[in-house]
């Protein structure tokens, strides 16, 4: 693996040389967790470790709960309350599952705006944001298929609006929809097709990590200030950086404990809190919940998703043009995942010549708002699209698509950013004056 | 006949999405201090006798509890009878067909309360205290449910002590004004009136307590693990405390001669 | 890692240890309950105890229950086989020496009155599982000795459930068993 100038593994007994000729293991272990680390990563740098642990947690607890339940229509509801009411312990799985899901979705949504701000998309570390956001892609189709296997109300209709999407598609869209649902309305062939793929991908997202791992150790991690570890010598790395473990296992572990403790917290006192209550009702093809809401962590692609109506004159405009192939229904679905396409462009789409957002000045208002934003296309996905929800939302994907496209583009032109520090260890020892000794 | 079937769907639809949204009809969900609430609250074994008993003599002729297991009435934390009056009570109570003997036959322990479905009958009750939930916002944000709890319980007394006294027939089907009910209407007659459930404690059997205490037994039975489940969760934060504390002086000593700080500990 | 100074080790030490230590447990907490949901969930434990209505049980008649997953075999015997199994108590081809009944101590002898539930020998209950391979016997007064026998490979058992010819090592089981009234046994 190249990237930073560091110590490498050096077999020293009889028997370390003798694996290491034939399974250089050891020396890959070692390489991962000794990775030289720039020093001055700050808070925020931690959520990746949080995101190994959720992956590791849900893999553990869905493996358990599939002993368990029961991929059949006239049974998965009952299995699930079997795990409830009857397994030793099942209800925490079971609860310990479905929050995890939200802790999942919260702590890459943090990563992502992580990466946002500090520019760890920029050159060279386009794969690793490719990558991730194809993990992340990954989380939402898991996370959806999950929500169906409890077969509440919710999952069903959620099932159904969902799959819906892909009947918007232009001359394919029925028989796709078809396709994936296994007949013409979500049923039996549905939750058993989605709990084989609810079963599958995690495991693709574990390999897909390791493939982001992978690419960020060999650029070297990104850092708040941007600047980039010396990699003249292993001397000059070494001011820059310190190994993985245990400086940074140690700090990210000491966050994770923070964060499970509310986590715990809220499974053990608030467990359906962040769930629907519709889901206990079980699902009725006859009867639709008057109100279907997505999960919290899609409502912000949601809201985008309901933004783009008839009367909206883009809308007006694309259907015209394209004689109207695109209609409104199929532009919504155009605009939920292009919101996400837009995002993955982002390391072609900033042009600025400084990385971090630190020494941006107008960059950070933008970004600021952007946040903002997402917090309002979130509150909104839940609410009903009456006035004002309609323009809120309409207001609100808009801004989220001029970021990337418009604001990104034109700031690196126009912005003029301040000085970064030369190095690392400069950055460094400005936050702590007693290291420079 | 097509009118009929519109109008029992219009109840079904109403019945199956409860109160999904908040309640429509100008009536309000009041907060009860239920014992179970809170991080250390338990059910109260007594409430939940009495629960039953309503549920027994006024609920169970058009609901079921078709996912509650009968000798769960035994277990710790719950109404915790003896297993020879949960043996009594089912046999007393509730048969069920048996395809060996090919006839019905009391219930056992080891069966579940009954599944009642058919013309009439209402939806089960088994999960309705978690399928509910009494409060709602202000504006989307789910405050009110954070300070309050979800309120599923509190809906269901709400429910019970909120009807009207109005009535109407759609299509053939008679519907009563409920202020909580989304909608305003439902299919369900009022049931409970002061003093129509005698308990054996003695307890004061007015209305609202016939409905504060049903509505107990229908949280517990919806969530009968909720005192192993806060349990489980304040021992996992205690050691998480611990573990965290340890880890944030281990964090501090490990760094402070990088940082060019001093560290004792 | 060479950045230690150890000047202050064994403090530094303990904090790690301990750290450590507290990981250890916390982990350890977190992995009982992933191995416990194998064990037999609270459904499949209440099962471990059923009770059986014998009031319709004819005299030289028998039932046979499912319980644990495996059949048990009640036979409200006639004063025949009583006398027949009582006889044989001092028969030379008794293959078991034990009475193998799980209500009683396990050194008994192989005499009926150790294996009939009540003192009269009316009241016969055992697993209905052949000891040599696991198959049901078939009853009724079947095979040589008027009891059991087990097509599978031949053992024959009296009317006592003893085993008296064939492969099978011992006499057929006899669960824990009480009466919790005349009309009901008490399987577990």
């Amino acid at each position: 693996m190249s990237g930073i100038p560091h110590d490498h593994y050096e077999p020293k007994s009889g028997f370390e040389k003798w694996l290491d000729e034939r399974l250089p293991i050891v020396g890959l272990a070692y390489g991962t967790l000794m990775i030289p680390t720039p020093k001055n990563l700050n808070w925020w740098w931690i959520w990746g470790i949080v995101l190994a642990f959720c992956l590791v947690m849900q893999i553990v607890t869905g493996i358990i709960l599939v002993m368990h339940y029961t991929p059949h229509v006239d049974l998965a509801f009952a299995s699930v309350e079997h795990i409830m009411r009857n397994v030793n312990g099942g209800h925490m799985i079971r609860y310990i599952h479905m929050n995890g899901a939200s802790l999942f979705f919260l702590a890459v949504y943090i990563h992502i705006f992580r990466g946002l701000f500090y520019g760890s998309y920029k050159a060279p570390r386009e794969i690793t944001w490719i990558v991730g956001m194809i993990i992340y892609l990954l989380m939402m189709a898991t996370g959806f298929m999950g929500y169906v296997l409890p077969w509440g109300q919710m999952s069903f209709w959620g099932a159904t609006v969902i799959t819906g999407l892909f009947g918007a598609i232009p001359f394919i869209g029925e028989p796709l929809q078809t396709f994936l649902l296994g007949g013409p309305a979500v049923d039996n062939a549905t939750l058993n097709r989605f709990f084989s793929l609810h079963y599958l991908l995690p495991f693709v997202i574990a390999a897909l990590v390791a493939v982001h791992i992978w690419a960020f150790h060999t650029t070297g991690n990104n850092n708040p200030t941007g600047v980039e570890v010396r990699r003249g010598s292993k001397e000059e790395a070494k001011k820059d950086t310190l190994p993985f473990w245990p400086y940074f296992v140690i700090k990210d572990l000491f966050a994770l404990g923070l964060i499970l403790i509310g986590f715990f917290a809220i499974v053990g006192f608030m467990p359906n809190y962040l769930g629907h209550p519709d889901n206990y009702i079980e699902a009725n093809a006859l009867a639709t919940p008057a109100h279907i809401v997505p999960e919290w962590y899609f409502l912000p692609f949601y809201a985008i998703l309901r933004a783009f109506t008839a009367d909206v004159w883009v809308v007006q405009l694309v259907s015209f043009v394209t004689g109207g192939i695109i209609d409104a229904k199929f532009f919504g679905v155009l605009a939920m995942f292009g919101a996400i396409i837009v995002m993955a462009l982002a390391p072609w789409l900033d042009t600025s010549s400084v990385r971090s957002g630190q020494y941006r000045p107008a960059f950070k208002w933008w970004y600021r708002l952007l946040l903002i934003d997402f917090v309002v296309l979130m509150w909104v996905g839940a609410r009903d699209t009456n006035f004002p929800h309609d323009w809120i939302s309409l207001i609100g994907s808009t801004y989220w698509f001029a970021y990337f496209l418009v604001i990104l583009p034109l700031l690196g032109l126009f912005e003029k950013p301040s000085t970064p520090p030369a190095t690392i260890e400069e950055d460094f020892n400005a936050h702590y004056p007693g290291a420079a000794e | 006949m097509i009118k009929q079937l519109t109008a029992s769907a219009i109840v079904a639809l109403g019945l199956a999405t409860g109160a999904a949204q908040a309640a429509g009809a100008g009536g309000e969900v009041h907060d009860v201090a239920f014992s179970f609430e809170g991080p250390f609250g338990k059910y109260d074994k007594e409430q939940l006798r009495r629960g039953l008993k309503v549920y027994t003599e006024v609920c169970s002729a058009c609901h079921g509890l078709r996912y509650v297991p009968l000798r769960t009435l035994s277990d710790k934390g719950g109404p915790e009878y003896t297993e020879d009056e949960v043996r009594a009570y089912a046999a007393e109570n509730f048969t069920i067909y048996d395809p060996e003997l090919d006839d019905d036959r009391a219930r056992v322990p080891a069966d579940f309360f009954p599944t009642v479905s058919g013309e009439g009958m209402g939806p089960d009750l088994s999960l309705m205290a978690k399928a509910r939930a009494g409060f709602h916002g202000p504006a989307g944000t789910g405050i009110n449910q954070l300070v309050k709890g979800m309120g599923g319980a509190e809906y269901i007394a709400a429910f019970l002590t909120s009807f009207n006294g109005k009535e109407q027939e759609v299509a053939g089907q008679y519907l009563n004004g409920n202020d909580v009910f989304p909608g305003g209407w439902t299919s369900m007659p009022p049931q409970l009136e002061d003093g129509s459930v005698e308990y054996d404690d003695g307890h004061n059997n007015s209305a609202h307590h016939l409905a504060e205490d049903v509505s107990a037994f229908l949280m517990w039975t919806a969530e009968p693990k909720m005192m192993a489940r806060k349990q489980a969760g304040f021992i996992s934060v205690l050691m998480l405390v611990l573990l965290t504390s340890l880890l944030y002086l281990t964090n501090k000593k490990l760094w402070a001669p990088h940082k060019g700080k001093k560290f004792d500990a | 890692m060479s950045h230690a100074d150890d000047h202050e080790g064994t403090r530094r030490d303990f904090l790690y240890y301990a750290t450590g230590g507290a990981a250890a447990v916390t982990a350890g907490a977190a992995v009982w309950p992933l191995v416990n949901q194998m064990n037999p969930s609270a459904d499949v434990r209440a099962l471990s105890s059923i009770r059986v209505d014998i009031a319709d049980v004819a005299v030289g008649s028998q039932i046979t229950v499912k319980w644990l997953g495996k059949p048990v075999f009640i036979r409200r015997r006639t004063q025949e086989e009583i006398d027949v199994a009582r006889a044989d108590n001092t028969a030379d081809n008794l293959i078991d020496a034990f009475a193998r009944n799980d209500n009683r101590d396990a050194a008994l002898s192989a005499d009926d009155q150790n294996r009939a539930m009540d003192e009269a020998g009316e009241w016969l209950v055992m697993m209905g599982v052949c000891t040599h391979l696991g198959c049901v016997p078939l009853g009724d007064g079947a095979g040589e000795f008027g009891g059991w026998y087990c097509p599978c490979h031949g053992s024959h058992y009296d009317t006592s459930g003893r085993i008296r010819k064939g492969p099978a090592p011992e006499n057929l089981p006899v669960p824990v068993a009480v009466f919790v009234d005349e009309t009901t046994i008490k399987l577990g």
